[in-house]
């Protein structure tokens, strides 16, 4: 843990170094390929608004109508009925659609439970082994203007599924049952 | 299907705050989730403007292309249709790096210079090539090695051991991009069965 967390302290900065030393190398004008290099990371941020904003309006509507909550009390029986904990259902459904929205549920669910309880741990480990498929989604794709976008959405979300379970089911043999 | 996903959303939303009389707050919705984009997006700029200059010095150094052709063999494997000692390549082994230790900051800029790279390859169209989606999978499962968010809110709820999420979520998210992938393949499998071969 300690050594992991000089690693990630010392990897930008060491990133960083290489990149300068390998320009000084090879003779690189490093300063003014920067600044013509990071012209376009100005465009690049424009160009993800629109489709941020569309997405990110469709999440919160759907979430303040309620219709959210309907989706979770449909689904949670189901799922209650196979050993899936109710509580954990919300965070399980928002993980893959909002990342501020999980990490807003995942708060509170070790802030109600208590950070070691099963819940807990389960919502921790939940939260931290996958990411934001929608947001990722539409990062990448509306950054280099893609609109076709084939199987990627049922890629993500099947693989979001497997991840979840699989979180689950870690959870329950390292730290036992409930 | 994106298109399918983001009409549901919102007329679903809209059609239920009228039964559930919410509409004040799905009124608020709408301007608050706009808001939060843009400031998400305004966040980034700094972020992006300064890795993408960095980065295109590592590219003029030839650094990308020595990373590439280091560890093409491995990665290479996952995205067959991006030649050698390509740009791409490079990119995606940064994106795959930073994400591994956490960097979210820094993996993103180089995971859509490697989209761009990988839109060039697919000559330009505004169709996702199985290349993109093969990455886009791999993104999305995140491997990643310290969960650091995670862990600062296990300490400030005063976790008795706030780094024992490490292994089971190391766990998960193998699991999670090893589906990644065997989704992923055989979506193209049963595309290419289909004869619609892209």
């Amino acid at each position: 843990m300690y050594i992991l967390s000089i690693i990630s302290m010392y990897l930008i900065p060491a990133l960083l170094f290489t990149i300068l030393v390998v320009a000084i190398y090879k003779k690189v004008p490093a300063y003014e390929t920067f600044v013509e290099g990071a012209k376009d990371g100005f465009q690049l941020a424009i160009s993800i608004i629109p489709p941020l904003v569309g997405m990110l309006v469709a999440i919160s509507v759907f979430r303040a109508s309620g219709a959210l909550d309907f989706l979770l009390s449909a689904i949670q029986p189901v799922l209650a009925f196979i050993g899936v904990p109710a509580d954990i259902v919300p965070l399980a459904i928002m993980r893959p659609l909002s990342g501020t929205g999980a990490l807003g549920i995942m708060s509170d669910l070790i802030r109600v439970h208590g950070p070691d309880s099963f819940i807990g741990r389960l919502a921790s480990t939940m939260q931290g082994s996958t990411d934001t498929t929608l947001y990722v989604i539409t990062v990448y794709f509306g950054a280099v203007g893609i609109k076709k976008i084939g199987d990627a959405l049922k890629v993500g979300l099947l693989a979001d599924i497997c991840g979840l379970c699989a979180a689950i089911f870690f959870v329950m043999l390292v730290f036992g049952n409930m | 299907m994106i298109n399918w996903i983001w009409m549901s959303m919102l007329i679903i939303g809209l059609v239920f705050a009228v039964f559930t009389g919410r509409m004040e707050e799905v009124n608020a919705a709408v301007f608050e989730g706009a808001e939060q984009a843009v400031t998400l997006c305004f966040g980034l700029i700094s972020i992006l403007v300064f890795w993408l200059g960095m980065m295109r010095i590592a590219e003029e150094g030839g650094l990308l292309l020595f990373l590439s052709k280091r560890l093409s063999p491995v990665v290479g494997k996952l995205f067959p249709e991006v030649p050698k000692d390509h740009p791409a390549m490079g990119y995606i082994l940064s994106n795959m790096t930073a994400n591994f230790f956490g960097l979210g900051n820094a993996a993103t800029p180089m995971g859509i210079k490697a989209m761009e790279e990988l839109k060039k390859l697919n000559g330009n169209t505004d169709e996702a090539s199985r290349s993109m989606i093969t990455f886009l999978a791999i993104n999305t499962a995140s491997i990643t090695l310290i969960p650091t968010t995670v862990i600062a809110i296990r300490m400030t709820y005063g976790s008795a051991n706030p780094g024992e999420i490490i292994g089971t979520t190391i766990a998960a998210t193998i699991v999670g991009a090893t589906s990644a992938i065997l989704i992923d393949r055989y979506f193209h499998w049963r595309r290419t069965r289909l004869g619609r071969v892209r």
